[in-house]
């Protein structure tokens, strides 16, 4: 008996968090595309009637713009917090000597809501209360900073908070990495008189490229699952210009009775997160089958 | 009361290779013996005057004998409360009223959740008291579903008085009076017209040209009917140049306001008009201005009236106890007393046209005899924009459009032309 339940634990302790996972998270995928094929509009309905919800999603204007507000997001927010958070990352990494307090400030937005940086960047960045008000009060009357209220530049406020958010994350990461290569290249290379850029951009960077690898699924499902900043920052306007596709299913699902279209954006949006784990699954699993 | 209960149990005991896990739903239904009527109310009246408004409501409701559960789901203009609603209909549990309006009130009778209620019209003769128009989004299929509440008024003009009479300016009859007064206030350094730019808002603003430059009938078609002609007429594109004029009025930092704030521009002369619905006379009313004398109500320029029902639909219930605390609560909610204390409270006025209006201001006034005289002449209309002349998908749709030419540089023919396209996509 006490041999079988030494065998057994392990599956009896996982099995209800697996079928957990199975229904609530599996289950409801392949509910969510059963929907997506159906005409649900207020209470979902089961009858399939094939693609009319995603021929409607797209000849949505209102999703074409959601769509591409993912795609500017996106591309930005994680080349400009990757950049970002590499730079400060190698300036910390020079041995100085509040290293500890400064590296506590960069990595502190992250400890915050997005609701709350939403929130603060609104302020900040309204023409009447923040950056323009500043500088106009201190005798620079044709000082412009209107990017919120500009539906043209109004996502790429959007990518400021963000990036602010997330940067110090990056950051860490990026020193974690650095610090683990191996200091015995690093100082066989200064005896060669190697010049310290190039011990950073021929020794220690390509040396991190897992780390940058993770950095950058962490960024893509950030922004992807995107909402809550959008929601505090923008409120997805003005209009509907800073509208990404998690607000825009939101907007359907919860607003307007139109569960139908809110699945079958769920399932682009999802396909679109797919696209890109998918293939780092599938090198992190071979490369751990090669070894 | 309904609980399902979902209990994991991990285990082996049939199979040695894999977990098993049971689910075990175990249904436990309260006792059904009568005790007393009683009803569960969803509403998402939580703040300030409306939530002194449900607790008159309240109050009458136990007074009868009844027995009241309150269920306030607060956040998102109701969104959250349909949320709510749809878990506790597909659970078989409705609560008995619900804080519901316009087409939605349909869309869940056809779900079939929705109870008769007309035994309680008939014998309280409902159709002798309120506007055709009105009762007729309350009845489903000819049978009632549903008891209005009050009557908001849509395509309201405030204005700050002595900003206007300092500078020599009344009320705009049209909008061309309307553009001129702003171009000239806007010289002075005032802002002309005080809004929030949120969706909503700029549908708001909107439906008010539409119904002032278009007339009723236009608005019927365009908007109730969507009808391709009227929505792609020239009509339409002189609707769209005129929000491209009033564009020009609204001041720099409008992108994302609340209404209310807008208001608190008109009241402190920041700004002058504000176009927004009636309940905006209760931010005014709140801060202690004087309608007439700080600030002055008009309707927008143009005929007609657009009205924005608040109502509770009636869902089915089980049980007596329920049915019939149901019905008093009908009774009730269509009562003098209620409409009266209520819509004092709201800022709005009586669903019901008998009620006598002494104590209310002159904008409700206005407001009710507007309101009887465009009923008998057909120009009371559901406002597009609240919900209450199209379901949400096609209201939504249009709002899409409007929000966006607002805020961009598009051309009016080219947010007509987006309109024809986003409706026939809603559908």
């Amino acid at each position: 008996m006490f041999k079988w339940l030494e065998k057994n634990i392990p599956k009896i302790v996982i099995a209800p968090s697996f079928f957990a996972i199975l229904v609530f998270v599996y289950g409801f995928i392949a509910w969510t595309a059963w929907i997506s094929f159906t005409k649900s509009r207020l209470m979902p309905k089961y009858d399939i009637v094939g693609f009319i919800q995603y021929d409607r999603l797209f000849d949505s204007p209102r999703w074409e713009v959601a769509l591409n507000n993912l795609f500017i997001f996106g591309f930005l927010f994680i080349l400009i917090a990757m950049v970002l958070g590499l730079i400060i990352a190698i300036f910390l990494d020079q041995r100085i000597r509040i290293e500890g307090f400064l590296r506590t400030i960069y990595l502190y937005p992250m400890a915050l809501s997005l609701i709350v940086t939403g929130t603060a960047w609104k302020w900040i960045l309204n023409p009447g209360l923040g950056i323009e008000n500043v500088f106009k009060n201190w005798g620079f009357e044709n000082f412009t900073f209107d990017w919120l209220i500009n539906p043209d530049y109004a996502i790429y406020t959007v990518v400021i908070a963000g990036v602010w958010q997330a940067s110090g994350f990056v950051m860490a990461l990026f020193l974690a990495g650095l610090r683990s290569v191996d200091q015995e290249i690093i100082k066989a290379a200064k005896v060669d008189g190697v010049p310290t850029t190039k011990i950073y951009t021929a020794i220690i960077i390509p040396s991190m490229a897992p780390i940058f690898l993770s950095a950058f699924i962490v960024l893509a499902h950030l922004a992807i699952k995107s909402f809550d900043l959008v929601i505090a920052l923008t409120g997805g306007g003005p209009g509907y210009a800073t509208d990404l596709p998690a607000t825009y299913m939101y907007t359907m699902a919860f607003s307007r009775g139109d569960l139908g279209q809110a699945a079958s954006s769920a399932i682009i949006m999802m396909i679109v997160i797919f696209s890109v784990v998918v293939p780092y699954l599938y090198s992190e699993l071979r490369n751990k089958n090669d070894q | 009361m309904i609980m399902i209960k979902i209990i994991f149990i991990g285990g082996n005991m049939l199979n040695k290779k894999f977990g098993i896990v049971a689910i075990a739903s175990t249904l436990s239904f309260s006792s059904v013996s009568y005790a007393g009527p009683s009803a569960e109310v969803l509403h998402w009246w939580t703040s300030g005057g409306e939530a002194k408004s449900v607790a008159v409501l309240q109050k009458e409701f136990s007074q009868n004998g009844g027995k009241w559960t309150d269920m306030p789901v607060a956040g998102g203009g109701g969104d959250a409360a349909m949320t709510a609603l749809k878990a506790r209909v597909l659970s078989g549990n409705a609560p008995a009223a619900v804080q519901l309006k316009g087409p939605s009130i349909q869309e869940w009778y056809e779900e079939g959740a929705l109870a008769d209620i007309s035994s309680v019209a008939k014998q309280n003769n409902w159709s002798k008291v309120l506007p055709g128009s009105i009762a007729n989004h309350m009845k489903c299929e000819g049978k009632w579903c549903a008891a209005p509440v009050n009557v908001h008024r849509i395509d309201w003009i405030w204005a700050n008085a002595s900003v206007l009479s300092s500078n020599g300016f009344g009320m705009p009859r049209t909008w061309e009076e309307f553009n001129a007064t702003a171009k000239a206030l806007q010289k002075k350094g005032i802002i002309p017209l005080a809004h929030g730019g949120q969706a909503w808002q700029d549908a708001t603003v909107f439906e008010a040209v539409a119904l002032g430059i278009g007339g009723a009938n236009f608005f019927h078609d365009a908007f109730v009917k969507l009808d391709k002609n009227a929505l792609q007429s020239d009509t339409m594109i002189k609707v769209f140049d005129q929000m491209r004029t009033m564009r020009g009025f609204v001041d720099k930092n409008f992108s994302g306001r609340d209404w209310n704030l807008a208001t608190a521009m008109v009241m402190n002369g920041e700004a002058a008009f504000q176009i927004m619905g009636d309940w905006a006379k209760g931010e005014f009313l709140a801060a202690g201005k004087v309608p007439g004398k700080d600030f002055l109500c008009a309707s927008t320029p143009g005929e007609g009236f657009l009205y924005n029902v608040d109502s509770f639909a009636m869902f089915k219930v089980k049980g007596s106890d329920r049915q019939d605390g149901q019905k008093l609560l009908a009774k009730l909610i269509v009562g003098k007393n209620f409409q009266k204390v209520f819509n004092l409270n709201k800022g709005s006025i009586p669903a019901r046209t008998d009620v006598s209006l002494n104590e209310f201001d002159q904008c409700a006034h206005i407001s009710a005899a507007d309101m009887g005289a465009s009923s008998v002449g057909g120009t009371l209309l559901p406002s597009y924009a609240h919900g209450m002349a199209l379901r949400g998908a096609q209201a939504g749709a249009i709002t899409d459009v409007v929000t966006a030419h607002f805020n961009s540089n598009m051309s009016s023919k080219e947010a007509v032309s987006k309109l024809v396209k986003a409706i026939e996509n809603s559908k």
